[in-house]
């Protein structure tokens, strides 16, 4: 599952909404691509509960997390593909995702995650 | 999300104003929501954006389903707050309950010798004049206010101040008859009853208990109760 996260810059951790509102303001006024991702529901035990974000920006490089590190690759792959199209996109991860389980994903939930595109 | 709607959700943040941002599933369009103010483009059901007012009282972001659409409200809250005043016996079991409940706390005695940080450790002292200490801390629909000195020389202008503010709780220590005489003292400095009912006293919920860490869970309990039903109990 996880996309190639050699490429990526940043921390993964939790932030404050304050940051990564402050961050995403930031890498707009330098004319970078952002977007936000945000959990959205949870099932289940989940390492970061609803409402947790993480920004990314073109440069691939972010902050803040939506698990504890087991998805984050996957989303900020599709976080990249919303800045370039600009559609909002809802990633579903849960239980049946069977790589997930062999990955040994402390969640053992299912979370849903909204992406989508800042700025213009 | 818009530049526009960074810039509104960091100005609310700034002023410590509780606010939600609701967001359309399907194509993105959303709406900041503080008190009755609107700012986006999102044409939502009323009852969305009644859901989205609920869910600040509730201090509980969720995603929610109206026909075909979902959407997902993201409450965001300042941190819940509690300005103490008096350091006495009952203020040390209440900061430090208040403390393990989430709240940000200060304790405020001009009595230099009560509010030393030996005495409430990890706890924000101040030993300033009521009146100037609820000025600096500037009170909101997130904070809670109590006093507890017993003395009205310096409990009386907290409730004044916290009576001008949006705190969601006010409660002061005292008996029925030493509430009496308080709320006698505001009226003379110009609160109707209307206003003076927004005070808890005699302070807490009625547990029954006497003891300083029994009378500061019950004080404890009365906030959070108006902080998740209101005070229209």
């Amino acid at each position: 599952m996880p996309a190639d996260t050699s490429e990526l810059k940043g921390e993964i951790g939790p932030a404050e909404s304050d940051e990564i509102i402050a961050k995403a303001m930031s890498w707009r006024e330098q004319g970078k691509g952002v977007a936000v991702a945000t959990v959205v529901s949870t099932w289940g035990s989940s390492p970061r509960g609803i409402g947790s974000q993480l920004v990314v920006n073109s440069d691939g490089s972010f902050l803040g997390s939506v698990s504890g590190g087991c998805i984050e690759g996957a989303v900020i792959t599709e976080a990249l593909d919303a800045i370039s199209d600009g559609k909002p996109r809802l990633l579903d991860f849960g239980v049946s995702d069977t790589q997930a389980w062999e990955v040994g994903l402390t969640c053992g939930g299912k979370v849903e995650v909204f992406v989508e595109r800042v700025g213009e | 999300m818009k530049s526009e709607t960074l810039g509104k959700l960091a100005e609310y943040a700034k002023a410590r104003e509780a606010h939600a941002r609701v967001v359309r599933i399907s194509d993105g369009s959303e709406t900041v929501i503080f008190d009755e103010h609107e700012n986006g483009n999102l044409n939502a059901p009323s009852t969305i954006i009644e859901a989205a007012k609920e869910a600040i009282r509730q201090d509980n972001s969720a995603l929610i389903t109206d026909g075909e659409e979902r959407y997902f409200i993201h409450v965001h809250n300042p941190p819940r707050r509690m300005a103490v005043i008096g350091a006495v016996h009952i203020t040390q079991p209440l900061t430090q309950m208040a403390s393990l409940a989430g709240f940000d706390v200060t304790v405020i005695d001009p009595r230099g010798a009560f509010a030393t940080a030996e005495r409430f450790p990890g706890v924000t002292m101040m030993d300033d004049w009521p009146d100037d200490a609820m000025s600096k801390i500037a009170p909101d629909s997130r904070t809670a206010v109590v006093t507890l000195s017993h003395d009205p020389k310096i409990d009386d202008p907290a409730l004044a101040a916290a009576l001008h503010s949006k705190a969601f709780y006010i409660g002061a220590l005292g008996g029925r008859k030493s509430h009496g005489k308080r709320l006698d003292r505001l009226r003379e400095l110009g609160f109707d009853d209307q206003t003076l009912k927004r005070i808890n006293g005699p302070v807490g919920l009625d547990l029954g208990g006497r003891a300083p860490a029994e009378i500061a869970c019950a004080i404890l309990a009365e906030a959070i109760q108006h902080l998740y039903k209101g005070s229209k109990l």
